[in-house]
């Protein structure tokens, strides 16, 4: 489903060339369960912002669904990324102005899904995440792991087929961020791939592949017998 | 993203924002306010005069003796002579226009008033009845000058309120007698009080038939005659008819002079049109102002809401979005301010115009458009750059900042 093709990608630093990806050749089927782990500075996360579409590689190929997004205007990235990606991060980003309930709802606007379409999904979404007391609430108002179940619930709302979390329990306490990995785990078990990034082995062990970077380049490419 | 869904976004940043908001709906209404007011003090400043004008009379034509050349010499001023003063019988002949309705000739002195052991100087003006309605005058009590022959005297007078007032106090007036310089003039009427009007205070007045002044003051020249034209379309009839008629009387010789009351009021008019227009255009400036303050606080709130607009790039928003959405707020923003403005410039417009009951303040509906058209033009002028800014936003960047 996602392909990379000799994909580098190149940061401009003060006139001089910084790479941040070298020559990344990958390939993730769908429902797949990714972990990317590394030291901080490997790429992982330009990797991550890469599939997202929220980037452009300076070289290479990144297919799609078979299709070539890179040459894609602005106009169909967005619309690439509202129908098939889905983001998580490590600090929510959650609208601070918006109830639980407008943050999940907000794909679906831009997407100009009508108001009782949306209502009814949201609902239905806040129901099955345990968060339907709290939809009225401000982000403020929520703990950080009701945030992050907020911040899931909008990522899954549009249904996208990948599912992009970078370091999803960085900000969140033991308990909590078992809590939300079993809840993005539920999710693969439904079909979605889930690409996770993080500097915790632990965590990226549950993976059922594990990707290792360093200094851009993908070293190691594992996959968990036990669990896959 | 539909409409519907963009204008209830926009609102809810705005209102997420309150004290930003608040300030730049006051910066916008103040600009506007500011434009209705001043437009509404030149327009009532217009008004007034216009209104003075009428007071003067409607349709007036003024024949005033001598000519006023402005190139060339006066033909007069070789030959030694000056030119001819206008009398009675010339003022009776402008009736002979069909285009005139009536006539009042004008003549003017002073002369010491006593009445009891009370005197004092005042201005006497020598007329006939039909001042009254030429000049639209109101009586407070009596009647006005008798309509007699204007040839002929009569020892009758009528009083300004104010020369009523200081020589008689509370006493009646009407059927006293008054002194007026060496003769004696029974009082028939008291003028209602008008206050000033163009300069001339009918509250301190005394009138009297013109033929009395005459005697009075021991001449036969009229200071002006007063034509009024049976109607507005007849004024330039009755100017160019009453020149013609004043030649014949003269002689074959020009020697007066004709001016219509509207040429007059048309200046007035276009120079106070032009004031009006010049001191809206400086409201208009302190409109551009609030566009520039409307400018930096959107880019102010661009910087301050990275992490919002990455998200919705995340979230699958084009750069078209994000623009519309910022576009919407600047729309939102300077539609409220400018309402808010129209509101307090109405408001302050009936504040000064209790002040100034005299000044009828009231903003020209053009300038108000004016004002509206341009506070929201300037709020969508200057909101282009900050919506282009934020819909250029890296989300990457957007997004790795906590």
């Amino acid at each position: 489903m996602i392909e990379f093709a000799d994909v580098s990608r190149i940061f401009m630093v003060g006139g001089q060339e910084v790479p941040a990806l070298r020559n990344i050749n990958l390939h993730l089927v769908a429902g797949e369960y990714v972990s990317i782990m590394g030291p901080s500075g490997s790429g992982k996360s330009t990797l991550l912002n890469l599939i997202g579409l929220l980037d452009r590689p300076s070289s290479g190929m990144y297919r799609l669904d078979g299709l070539d997004v890179t040459t894609l205007d602005d106009e169909h990235q967005a619309q690439v990324r509202r129908e098939k990606i889905g983001f998580v991060f490590q600090f929510f980003h959650l609208v601070p102005r918006l109830s639980a309930a407008m943050n999940i709802e907000l794909p679906l606007i831009l997407a100009g899904v009508p108001p009782q379409e949306r209502k009814e999904r949201v609902g239905q979404l806040l129901e099955s995440y345990g968060l339907a007391d709290r939809a009225g609430h401000r982000p403020d108002q929520l703990s950080g792991g009701q945030r992050q179940r907020v911040a899931i619930a909008r990522a899954t709302i549009m249904r996208p087929a990948v599912l992009l979390a970078d370091e999803p329990t960085g900000n969140l306490d033991q308990t909590t961020g078992k809590e939300v990995m079993s809840l993005l785990e539920q999710l693969v078990g439904q079909g979605v791939a889930l690409i996770l990034v993080t500097h915790d082995p632990a965590l990226g062990q549950r993976a059922a592949r594990q990707l290792q970077m360093v200094d851009g380049r993908i070293v190691s490419d594992t996959r968990n017998i036990s669990q896959a | 993203m539909n409409l519907t869904d963009t204008l209830l976004f926009a609102s809810g940043s705005l209102r997420g924002a309150r004290s930003r908001t608040l300030l730049m709906i006051l910066a916008m209404s103040i600009g506007v306010a500011a434009v209705v007011i001043l437009t509404a003090l030149g327009e009532g400043a217009r008004r007034y005069v216009v209104g003075q004008f009428s007071s003067l009379g409607s349709n007036l034509v003024i024949v005033l003796p001598g000519r006023s050349e402005t190139a060339g010499v006066n033909p007069g001023m070789l030959l030694g002579q000056t030119e001819r003063d206008i009398v009675l019988d010339d003022a009776q002949a402008l009736l002979r226009s069909t285009a005139v309705r009536r006539i009042a000739p004008l003549t003017i002195g002073t002369a010491l008033a006593s009445h009891g052991a009370r005197n004092r100087e005042v201005v006497v003006l020598g007329s006939t009845a039909d001042l009254l309605p030429i000049r639209h005058m109101e009586l407070a009590q009596g009647q006005f000058l008798p309509a007699i022959d204007m040839q002929s005297a009569s020892p009758v007078c009528v009083l300004g309120a104010k020369i009523k007032r200081e020589l008689f106090g509370s006493e009646a007036a009407v059927g006293a007698w008054l002194h007026l310089g060496d003769r004696r003039f029974r009082v028939i009427g008291v003028l209602a009080s008008q206050g000033e009007s163009m300069g001339m205070n009918t509250d301190d007045l005394v009138v009297v038939p013109v033929a009395s002044a005459h005697m009075l003051f021991n001449t036969q020249a009229l200071f002006r005659v007063l034509v009024e034209a049976k109607s507005r379309d007849l004024i330039a009839r009755a100017q160019k008819d009453a020149e013609d008629i004043m030649m014949q009387q003269h002689g074959g010789e020009r020697d007066v002079t004709v001016i219509t009351q509207d040429a007059v009021l048309a200046t007035f008019d276009r120079i106070l049109h032009a004031l009006t227009l010049a001191v809206g255009g400086i409201a208009a400036i302190s409109l551009s102002v609030a566009g520039v303050l409307i400018m930096n606080v959107m880019l102010i709130a661009v910087a301050q809401r990275t992490q919002e607009i990455g998200l919705l790039k995340a979230l699958g928003a084009p750069s078209s979005e994000i623009r519309r959405l910022f576009f919407a707020e600047a729309v939102l923003l300077s539609g409220i301010g400018s309402m808010a403005g129209l509101l307090l410039g109405e408001i302050g417009s009936a504040v000064i115009g209790q002040f100034y009951p005299a000044l009828p303040v009231s903003a020209p509906w053009w300038a108000v458009l004016a004002a509206f058209g341009t506070a929201l033009g300037t709020g969508i002028l200057f909101s282009v750059w900050p919506a282009r800014r934020a819909a250029q936003l890296d989300p990457v960047l957007a997004l790795a900042r906590r």
